[in-house]
């Protein structure tokens, strides 16, 4: 499923030396929230708290510090049941980009009710094999093929575990 | 006679050879011990237990022949300290010649030469001799563990002896050892090996031309890769090889050719343990290394160090990077060189920053940080280090501070910049004109001053701290500096309370005001009191609620000056005159405002403890000046200020009673005897002399008054006496005691009992042991009694009670049991059972009025647990008896007791005392489930297998749940299933929780969590 992912934790990194941005803080607690009455949908930003926390593979950083993920590039409707996410690698021949993309989508697979039909992809026009990345991830079999490979899965819950 | 002696002689030597026959040819064990026991005691002579063995040692037969000898060995192992040197001789030749014997006899003839090894008799010249023999005749290595861990011994002991001796063997000595150990596996005798090696260097034996071999024959186990084998008897851990070995490799700098190589490919290595253990082994050879050692691999090991800090993702590897770059950079400035030499610390430091330098200028990038770390690393290693990188990178961040605009780049400078000042104060320079930082300084500071006034609180936050290590920095801020730093500080105390500017505002002036007091006093103060004033003015027209809040920042930064005696000079008075101001002026102050002020107070009493001039100026200030207004407010009038019923109420004497404690417990007792010879007096007699303004419309008499008021401030006699040194002698001690004990089961007002109880145990647990001490316990008990028959002042003779019970459990006093019984027994009461059972927890917890440490109060150190030991026998009992509608306070009482024990005394009581807390549990008083709640909370995490054995199934489930993850894993399809319909909640809270639960049962026994 990765091609050509063997590198992590071996030798130089591709990308050593990353810019690195601000996290936003935790989201605050609405008067809204808190009534039992309301019902709060789900929207971009809760989407993008699932996924902004999680580790890059090879850098001890978040994809929101990377700027992998961005809120903007979180589209979804609560009522349609369908989430989009776009995220951009941080350069443009990184070989970790299908594992960042299988990271946010087995993060979306176990985050959202199972009636959420989503779609991760590369932003467009940010990744020499693009298109071949976004096929993968689009193949539901392959990402379940790929979570029955332990060392994979490894890696995976490596980048969504909480860091100590 | 004659024949009677001649037989004895001859008994214990027949007797000797039955038991060497036992030994030799019967194979037992025992007679061993025998023989050695009456060589021992004299019965025979070792040369007649040789003669015994004679024909054993001489059997043609190995078995037999090894037999003789082992327990010659085991003989000689017990007796060796009574050879004679006669007889040493003999054995050694014996044994040297024995080494070229049969392999079965080879065990025991070392054991023999181990015994030996240790014998003082030993002639000069033997201990060569048997070395010589055992690196000739033995091949150590193929020898079973017990055997080799033998040889060694001997090495051992003739080190430790014959030091000369071996010596004179040369280089021959080190080649024989090398060929002793070389192949070692076994872990209990490598550590053996590896001290001999240690010492072979330390004690500087000849190497000769074996420096590579012995560099070889211990390097190899490197880096350590061993782990203990489960159940592992010996107790050698991983950590014991890595440090013996460690002190061997980075003992000499001979190794150093050698060893650098090895440590920079094992740092280059993938495995995380042998980077670490390089990088550390590197930065114990830099205690003993100089520029000559390391010149040739300097690129070398400052490419492998930059490239794990750069790119490591754990903590370790960096801390360890930087520890070790640290030591060369300090190992390179310690060199002395010849005068034409080249120093090599100079191309180094120029190489660390070609290389980290550029990464400085990118503040918003990955490698940033690691860049600063390395340079402060090495910069932090010696004046000179510090110099060469600051005087180059300073001028850098300076300019890139002005040429990033935003905030959070300006910050991360700002914090690089920080780091480099900080490192300037571990060296001193002794002239003035030298320091570097001179140079830097205006430009620092105006540095420092625009973060300080930049919008962004994590940049001002730096500023601040910027501030303060510069002005830690003797003689650098010139007075011009300090004022405006004093008036931005200024301007940050009124920041909003709960920033973290404002906090660090605060400690910044008191950290610089302590340095330079007089640009604090002549800046700081004026303008804090005048905005103080315009205050109190403001107060007569209504109060708007940012005025108030202005005028407790003003409050809280000059408490926060006061730390320098010249100071509080200033600022004490302007907090008493605040006060009174409040109290004269006839304007609204509330409660809260008045408890400013005494906190204020209170903290100023606290700065001063340190010096004990201050301490007396704050005490014969400040008290005089509180007991005024409070005796003031007191007085029956016909207009009360609003002020005046105020200080009155109970927060507020608390207030001041803190005020009052603080400024008491750090005076000498001359000191503190004078003050109470006016203050006890003025309480006991009214005798008002001393206070500043003392003309009052009556009398100040709290004890005998009628008025409510007056009683009250017993409250603040008891915040001064009960914080007093125990030496200070109380006069009027007896009346005073009289008196409380009588007010404190006067039922008028609660407030004051309890203050005169209080009061009264306070003092009471600090009187020395003695006739006195029991005229007043027996007052106490006797007023006791007589309160709590039936009768309207009950509760204030519990609370007499309570307090004097607890006075004297604190101090361990032989009638504190009788006491905590009556209190006990009390719990069945009716009326009094809840108050007595919330009394338990006053009993084991900490006050903070009186009975205190910080007071003097006699507290001893195992109080809880003897109380423990003492009464929860009694408490389980009671319970069992006690009928269903008191049966709760039981359970409270036991609950207040065990929740603040500390856990290794309560986990083995636990089994007997489980069930009763699963019945608090159920209990519904939600104090009681509280506490036992937090009782069984820890219990439940430390002690799950005491707990699953005692706790129903639901709970057992829920308790195995909670302790291990195997436990959990069949539940995990099932978990992760039902967690999944709460994703969808219609709560965005709900579907967080429902998230991060579901995530981590994800990650439960997964690869890779």
């Amino acid at each position: 499923m990765v091609g050509g992912g063997g590198g992590v934790g071996s030798g130089l990194l591709e990308n050593a030396n990353p810019l690195i941005y601000e996290r936003s803080g935790e989201r605050p607690v609405t008067a809204g929230e808190e009534d039992e009455q309301v019902p709060d949908s789900i929207d971009a930003r809760e989407i993008f708290d699932l996924i902004r926390s999680i580790n890059d593979p090879e850098h001890p950083l978040t994809l929101e510090e990377l700027n992998v993920v961005e809120q903007v590039r979180v589209q979804v409707s609560d009522p349609e049941s369908t989430v989009a996410v776009a995220f951009t690698p941080t350069i443009p021949h990184c070989s970790m980009a299908t594992l960042i993309g299988l990271s946010i989508k087995v993060k979306l697979l176990r985050s959202l009710p199972q009636r959420f039909k989503m779609d991760v992809h590369i932003t467009p026009g940010t990744h020499a094999s693009e298109h071949a990345v976004n096929k993968q991830l689009a193949d539901k079999e392959r990402v379940a093929a790929a979570l029955e490979n332990t060392h994979l899965l490894e890696v995976v819950n490596q980048c969504l575990s909480a860091r100590s | 006679m004659a024949a009677a002696a001649a037989l004895e002689a001859v008994a214990p030597t027949g007797a000797l050879w039955g038991l060497v026959h036992d030994f030799v040819m019967g194979q037992q064990e025992g007679p061993a011990d025998q023989v050695a026991a009456d060589v021992k005691s004299g019965s025979y002579t070792v040369l007649q237990v040789v003669e015994a063995l004679g024909s054993s040692l001489e059997s043609p037969e190995p078995r037999t022949r090894a037999r003789g000898i082992q327990l010659l060995s085991q003989v000689l192992l017990q007796c060796q300290s009574l050879l004679l040197e006669k007889e040493v001789v003999h054995l050694i030749l014996f044994y040297e010649n024995r080494l070229k014997d049969h392999h079965l006899v080879i065990p025991s003839v070392l054991q023999g030469l181990r015994a030996l090894s240790l014998c003082v008799a030993l002639p000069p010249g033997l201990a060569v001799s048997v070395l010589k023999a055992i690196f000739q005749e033995v091949h150590v290595q193929s020898l079973p563990q017990m055997d080799r861990h033998t040889v060694y011994s001997i090495i051992t002991n003739f080190m430790q002896t014959r030091e000369e001796e071996l010596k004179g063997l040369g280089a021959d000595f080190t080649f024989g050892f090398i060929q002793v150990m070389d192949g070692e596996k076994d872990p209990r005798n490598l550590l053996v090996a590896f001290r001999i090696v240690h010492d072979l260097i330390s004690r500087d034996y000849s190497l000769g031309p074996f420096v590579e071999e012995l560099f070889e024959v211990t390097s190899c186990y490197f880096p350590i890769d061993f782990t203990p084998p489960p159940n592992d008897p010996h107790g050698i851990q991983r950590e014991d090889l890595i440090l013996s070995l460690r002190a061997v490799l980075a003992s000499t700098p001979r190794f150093a050719e050698f060893l650098l190589p090895l440590l920079i490919e094992k740092v280059d290595s993938e495995i995380l343990s042998a980077k670490l253990d390089s990088l550390q082994t590197l930065n114990a050879c830099c205690a003993v290394y100089g520029q000559k050692e390391l010149k040739d691999f300097l690129p070398s090991l400052w490419a492998s160090i930059r490239r794990e800090v750069f790119q490591t993702a754990s903590e370790r590897v960096e801390a360890d990077g930087l520890a070790a770059l640290h030591s060369l950079t300090a190992c390179l400035s310690r060199s002395v060189l010849r005068a034409d030499a080249e120093d090599f610390l100079d191309s180094f430091l120029s190489n660390i920053l070609q290389d980290c330098r550029h990464h400085l200028c990118e503040p918003d990038m990955k490698l940033v940080w690691p860049s600063a770390k390395l340079l402060q690393a090495a910069a932090g290693a010696s004046a000179r280090a510090c110099d060469h990188i600051t005087s180059n990178v300073l001028p850098l961040l300076l300019e890139q501070f002005h040429k990033h605009s935003q905030s959070n780049q300006r910050r991360t400078i700002l914090e690089m910049i920080l780091g480099f000042l900080k490192l300037h104060q571990k060296w001193s320079y002794e002239d003035k004109d030298e320091r570097p930082l001179n140079g830097f300084k205006d430009q620092l500071c105006s540095l420092v001053f625009m973060a300080l006034t930049d919008p962004s609180t994590q940049l001002q936050l730096v500023g601040i701290r910027t501030l303060a290590v510069l002005g830690a920095q003797p003689d650098l801020l010139s007075s011009g500096d300090l004022e405006l730093a004093v008036g931005h500080l200024y301007r940050l105390s009124f920041l909003e309370e709960d920033s973290q500017s404002w906090v660090a505002a605060l400690e910044a002036s008191g950290a610089l005001a302590a340095l330079y007091p007089v640009a604090f006093s002549s800046h700081l103060v004026p303008k804090l009191a005048e905005e103080l004033c315009r205050g109190e003015l403001d107060l007569t027209r209504g109060d708007e609620p940012t005025k108030c809040s202005r005028r407790l920042r003003c409050l809280q930064a000059l408490s926060a000056a006061s730390t320098h005696p010249s100071i509080v000079k200033e600022t004490l008075p302007v907090l008493l005159q605040h006060l009174c101001q409040m109290n004269k002026g006839n304007m609204v102050a509330g409660t809260s405002e008045v408890i400013a002020v005494c906190q204020s107070l209170q903290q100023v009493a606290e700065k001063c403890q340190r010096d004990p001039e201050s301490c007396w100026y704050f005490h014969q200030t400040a008290l005089p000046c509180l007991l005024a207004l409070a005796v003031q407010a007191s007085m029956p009038e016909k207009e009360h200020s609003v002020l005046r019923k105020v200080l009155l109420e109970d927060e507020v004497l608390a207030a001041m009673v803190s005020v009052i404690g603080t400024a008491t417990t750090h005076l000498s007792p001359d000191l503190a005897a004078q003050s109470v010879a006016r203050i006890v007096p003025l309480f006991l007699d009214g005798n008002i002399s001393f206070l500043p303004e003392n003309s009052f419309p009556c009398r100040f008499q709290p004890f005998q008054d009628g008025s409510s008021g007056q009683r009250r401030l017993v409250a603040l006699l008891m915040g001064f006496v009960c914080s007093l040194p125990r030496n200070v002698e109380i006069p009027q001690l007896n009346q005073l005691m009289r008196e409380l004990v009588e007010l404190s089961c006067c039922p008028s007002c609660p407030s004051s009992s309890t203050a005169a109880a209080k009061c009264f145990a306070g003092l009471l647990n600090k009187l020395p042991a003695g006739q006195q001490l029991d005229e007043f316990l027996q007052l106490a008990v006797d007023r006791v009694e007589a309160g709590l028959s039936p009768g309207p002042c009950r509760s204030q003779a519990f609370t007499l009670l309570l307090w004097v019970t607890k006075a004297l459990v604190l101090r361990y006093h032989p009638l504190s049991s009788c006491l905590t019984d009556r209190l006990m027994g009390l719990l069945s009461d009716p009326e009094l059972g809840p108050a007595a059972a919330d009394g338990f927890s006053l009993l084991m917890s900490d006050c903070t009025d009186v009975l205190t440490r910080a007071g003097h109060a006699e507290v001893r150190i195992m109080f809880r647990q003897r109380f423990f030991t003492d009464n929860v026998p009694a408490l389980v009992q009671g319970f069992h008896a006690a009928s269903r509608d008191v049966k709760p306070n039981y359970l409270k009482g036991l609950s207040h007791v065990l929740n603040r024990l500390p856990q290794p005394v309560l986990l083995p009581e636990l089994p007997t005392l489980l069930s009763l807390l699963l019945e608090a549990l159920s209990c519904s008083d939600c104090v009681v489930q509280l506490s036992t709640l937090s009782c069984l909370q820890p219990l439940l995490l430390e002690a799950p297998q005491v707990m699953s054995l005692h706790v129903d199934t639901l709970v057992t489930k829920f308790l195995n749940l909670s302790s291990s993850p195997s436990m959990l894993l069949p539940y995990k399809p099932q978990v992760i299933r039902a967690l999944a319909k709460p994703l969808d909640d219609k709560k965005r809270l709900v579907r967080k929780e429902a998230v991060s639960a579901r995530g981590e049962w994800f990650l439960l026994g997964s690869p890779g969590s």
